[in-house]
């Protein structure tokens, strides 16, 4: 159950035929105190790279883009009233929403935790 | 301090409303009538009075304090142009749309005839309309005019082309106009990228819209060049008039090319800001889009009577009547009271003021871009990030001094931005009492930087949680 | 000159540490070809000279002629203490409050008259103000189609004609389908407007009371627009929510207005503001600038400009409008009107309003050949049918110092010989007695 992650910061993590999309840690931290997160609708299809939801925090707005193609089949529900908990855990209990119906091939295009970590060094 | 609502007890009674001279009528149709009385404060006058005074001095104001915020030209609003603007109070405009109107309102049309030609000669273009109520607002007009100039010639263009460094007005406007936007990043000598805009100019580009000075203050001296780009594609310029103070007189954007202008009455011509607003932003054109213009139009007439015209094939109304009149008078005042000498002063010494700041304060802020810099400069508090203070420390330290803090965190491509614009009517010696402090500051930043994470500590609140307000979103007093 | 204060010596002292020789240098970035062609400006004046030419052109300026009229611009009463606390420089000369610590006093401001726009609307969340009337109608049809995401709307054409062109502009540039829903003689067709709401309708927009004067119950439109998904935008005239049922009582999603008749003169046609105001669960798609309530670190209440990330300077292109200022004075001074009047003295001052319309309304219906257009229930503003086209009417009085109403032939087909007549509490009952002397004699001699 590894977890991939992308140029714009957001991570997926395959588990069976659900992908379960965030974003990571550092974007977060960048964020600051994220004050909403707009939750994409359910049975929403998306291809990878497309804007699939949106997130707020005082002093900036992003545009979350979705790691892999396919149809979002639950959001989490609890970001509505506590957006906060994308700051509190963003890899984990702050996931945003899930998918269904991914390639894996498209999985190629993304980076591992070593390559983001790597990647994350080159931005600074 | 009390909201003026946690003052109110009921029944307490405000100003007497006229007296009924005429029989009372039968009630209003109980099915339509309000289920209680709007829940307005319940205060006596001098109650009244006393919460609003103490409220007003809780804020800074040019009047009361040294204001450098870059982009905003916080100049002195002189006084007498309010006593001017206050003689217009009991004209209602709905006069000047009657039948036989217009023979009575005479003198506020010539005024809005008077103004139009002043903003056209003073920015070289041929017309220029005053319906538009803010800058913002006048991006928009500005835009939509460039639009009905594309489709009347049957031209289907998607993109507005701005600099990373525009105002953020830029492309929001022209969003609204109906465009996708296409941004150029600034090249290292401070200005927008000149191969990348030229890369990025084609057929489907409707506008390059461009601010100059720019946001950094710096003046671009490829600006015909980047005109002319345009043109060759059949695009057209426009130009955001936010920094007109440095240039009156020196240079007109119609001269250099550009096709729409808009100019910020409350920025460059010296109307009071008023806490945000009113402002006013007239449009100016060049001829071939004199066509699209706003209705109506106040046109002089042979006999030197001025009217008002319909303009039937431009864009329709961007504002109900001709503007907000009475910000036009007051500016209409500035413009006629300073004269020509006076606004060629205006700039020169803006530009000045601007660049003492500079040359002060360069040894302890890093200069982002080191080229002279025009009404405003930019710095970066990169030198104190290093100490762990951010440019919004020195901001609220500065608040502690007295002074309300520079613009920060704008523009954009520049991290921890601090833009001081001073403006032409501060003195030296107000100058040289925020240069002392500024440099305190640095100093303090090395030394003990805690101290400035802490400030403000003088005003009545201090750093207030921003987070809270956003997502409690208690935007009204309840019960 | 220009409030340029320094000193020859002091600019040479500038220029020495500037380490430039003169201030033309200081634009020597700017090539020669890019120089100023003209600058062909009157020399200046002093403040003596320029009052002079200020008053003889305020002197021209109608404020001698009696206003019946309204056109969304309202003569009242502004009390003494508006203008002495609005004239406070503290408040007119500070910029919008980015610095919150020391800007309280604005800030607090807009959060107290954002209060009174919801307590004035009964809706719950309130902006700190548009640009005006007619711009606010046009930013809740945008907010609509946001928060929808449906392409259309449906427009009463009893709404004001200034503000309907202003919409239009606004929408044919996003491409938006607009209805238009012709009136039923002065009144707003209800039945028509429910019927045109469909699956693709974003909006119901209409106005309270109407062009023509006219009031109703839009409780029923508000529960159809609903029922299809859509949401209903009510534009109301404040003085008149004093008296009659509040959009929010009606069940209005977005309640709009111009607020100029709240503390703002007339000054030939501005500055005024809008105002906006909504249910909660749509403040995220507000436009404008909106005052929050916090804490500061120890625990202090004050107030911030809060949920920026909708607005410019922060999500750009993608902003929920590129509105970047709030008409900050303005709406301070309705604040203080209604502070001023207060909770019971605004509603006198609506029940006057209506008192001296329905006085008006009688003498002049009482005229041979005029009659009363509007079918039910008028605030301060009815449509008069003479038996003369108005506009023939309007001038003709103009010239004996009276503008009677508006006439309706410029903005709606086959209503030549109607016109919109206004009466507010600053008409006197000789004012009102001299108009129906003017009226009889212009329709009959």
């Amino acid at each position: 159950m590894s977890k991939y992650f992308t140029k714009e910061h957001e991570w997926v993590k395959i588990d069976g035929s659900t992908a379960t999309v965030g974003i990571s840690e550092h974007a977060a931290h960048e964020l600051g105190d994220i004050t909403f997160v707009e939750l994409p609708q359910i049975g929403k299809s998306v291809k990878q790279f497309d804007t699939l939801a949106g997130i707020e925090s005082v002093k900036a707005a992003s545009d979350i883009y979705a790691p892999v193609s396919g149809k979002v089949s639950a959001v989490n529900g609890k970001l509505e009233d506590a957006p906060e908990l994308v700051n509190e855990s963003a890899e984990d209990a702050g996931w945003i929403c899930q998918m269904e119906g991914f390639d894996a091939a498209e999985l190629g295009a993304l980076m591992d935790a070593a390559a983001y970590a790597e990647y994350l060094k080159g931005l600074e | 301090m009390e909201l003026i609502y946690e003052k109110s007890v009921a029944g307490r009674t405000g100003v007497r409303t006229p007296i009924s001279d005429v029989p009372k009528a039968r009630p209003f149709p109980s099915a339509l009538v309000r289920s209680d009385t709007a829940g307005f404060p319940e205060v006596s006058e001098l109650d009244l009075v006393r919460h609003y005074t103490n409220l007003s001095r809780r804020n800074f104001s040019v009047d009361t304090n040294f204001y450098p915020l870059g982009s905003c030209t916080m100049k002195y609003n002189a006084k007498v142009m309010e006593q001017a603007g206050a003689l217009f109070a009991e004209c209602h405009p709905m006069l000047a749309l009657l039948p036989g109107g217009e023979a009575l309102v005479q003198g506020p049309l010539s005024l809005v005839h008077g103004l139009e030609q002043q903003l056209a000669e003073i920015t070289g273009m041929d017309e220029v309309t005053t319906q538009p109520l803010a800058g913002a607002h006048g991006e928009m007009t500005g835009i939509m005019l460039i639009a009905a100039y594309h489709k009347a010639r049957g031209e289907k263009r998607k993109y507005v082309i701005v600099p990373d460094s525009s105002h953020g007005t830029n492309p929001a406007s022209a969003a609204m106009a109906g465009y996708e936007i296409i941004t150029i990043p600034t090249a290292p000598y401070g200005d927008m990228d000149l191969d990348a805009y030229r890369a990025a100019m084609n057929s489907e580009v409707a506008a390059v819209m461009m601010t100059c000075p720019n946001t950094l203050g710096i003046f671009n001296p490829h600006i015909a060049e980047i005109c002319e780009i345009a043109h060759q594609a059949g695009a057209l310029a426009y130009y955001d008039g936010a920094n007109l103070n440095a240039i009156m007189g020196k240079v007109r954007p119609g001269d250099v090319g550009f096709d729409v202008i808009h100019v910020n009455l409350h920025k460059t011509f010296g109307t009071p800001h008023g806490g945000g607003g009113p402002g006013s932003g007239p449009v100016g054109v060049k001829k071939g889009l004199i066509p699209y213009l706003p209705t109506p139009r106040v046109v002089k007439n042979a006999d030197g009577s001025f009217g008002v015209e319909a303009h039937p094939e431009g864009i329709g109304r961007v504002s109900d009547f001709f503007g907000n009149f009475g910000i036009m008078a007051r500016a209409f005042a500035y413009i006629t009271l300073l004269g020509g000498e006076g606004l060629i002063e205006v700039s020169e010494q803006a530009v000045l003021n601007a660049n003492y700041m500079m040359a002060r304060l360069k040894g302890e802020y890093e200069l982002p871009f080191e080229v002279t810099c025009m009404h405003e400069c930019v710095f970066s508090a990169s030198r104190q990030l290093k100490d762990g203070v951010h440019a919004i420390d020195i901001a609220k330290y500065l608040i502690d001094r007295g002074f309300h803090p520079p613009t920060v965190y704008f523009p954009l491509n520049v991290k921890e931005a601090i833009m001081i614009e001073p403006t032409e009517t501060e003195s030296k010696q107000t100058m040289d009492a925020f240069i002392d402090v500024m440099l305190e500051a640095a100093r303090v930043a090395r030394e003990t930087p805690d101290l400035l994470h802490e400030a403000p500590v003088s005003t009545p609140v201090g750093r207030l949680d921003e987070t809270r307000a956003a997502r409690a979103q208690q935007v009204c007093c309840e019960g | 000159m220009g409030y340029c204060p320094n000193t020859p010596e002091e600019i040479r002292e500038m220029l020495g540490a500037i380490g430039a020789g003169s201030v033309e240098e200081l634009f020597s970035a700017i090539p020669k070809e890019l120089r100023a062609k003209s600058f062909e400006l009157p020399a200046g004046m002093s403040e003596f000279e320029l009052m002079r030419i200020m008053r003889e052109k305020a002197a021209a300026g109608g404020a001698e002629i009696v206003p019946f009229i309204g056109g969304g611009i309202y003569d009242h009463i502004i009390p003494a203490a508006v203008d002495h606390l609005a004239g406070r420089a503290e408040f007119y000369t500070a910029y919008t409050p980015y610095q919150p610590e020391c800007s309280q006093g604005t800030l607090q401001a807009l959060f107290e008259y954002q209060t009174a726009i919801c307590r004035l609307t009964g809706m719950e969340a309130s902006n700190a103000s548009l640009y005006d009337g007619g711009t606010a109608v046009a930013e809740a049809a945008l907010m609509a189609l946001r928060v929808t995401g449906r392409h259309a709307v449906v427009l009463d054409a009893s709404v004001n004609p200034l503000h309907r062109e202003v919409v239009s502009g606004y929408l044919a540039s996003l491409s938006t389908g607009v209805v238009e829903v012709a009136p039923k003689g002065c009144e707003s067709d209800l039945d028509l407007l429910m019927a045109s709401v469909t699956e693709e309708t974003a909006a119901v927009i209409v106005q309270h009371p109407n062009f023509f004067g006219s009031v109703a119950d839009l409780t029923a439109l508000a529960a159809k627009a609903h029922e299809k998904g859509a949401l209903l935008i009510v534009s109301c005239y404040p003085i008149a929510l004093g008296l009659v049922k509040s959009p929010g009582e009606m069940g209005a999603d977005i309640a709009v207005g111009e607020g100029q008749s709240l503390g703002n003169p007339l000054s030939f046609g501005g500055p005024y503001f809008g105002f906006i105001a909504t249910r909660k669960r749509f403040i995220r798609n507000l436009p404008g600038r909106i005052v929050g309530e916090t804490v500061d670190q120890k625990g202090r209440r004050g107030y911030v400009l809060t949920l920026q990330a909708r607005e410019q300077h922060i999500k750009r292109h993608k902003a929920t409008s590129n509105i970047c200022s709030n008409q900050s004075l303005c709406a301070l001074r309705g604040l203080i009107f209604a502070a001023s009047l207060g909770r019971q003295g605004f509603a006198d001052l609506a029940l006057l309003n209506y008192e001296k319309a329905e006085y008006a309304k009688a003498l002049f219906a009482a005229i041979d050949g005029v009659s009363v257009l509007n079918a039910g229930a008028t605030f301060n503003e009815f449509t008069l049918a003479l038996p003369k086209p108005a506009a023939q009417v309007v001038a003709r009085l103009l010239a004996s110092g009276v503008a009677a109403g508006v006439p309706l032939s410029a903005y709606y087909a086959g209503k030549e010989n109607a016109l919109v007549v206004t009466v507010t509490e600053k008409r006197t009952k000789a004012e009102i007695d001299a108009l129906a002397g003017l009226l009889k004699e212009a329709l009959w001699n």
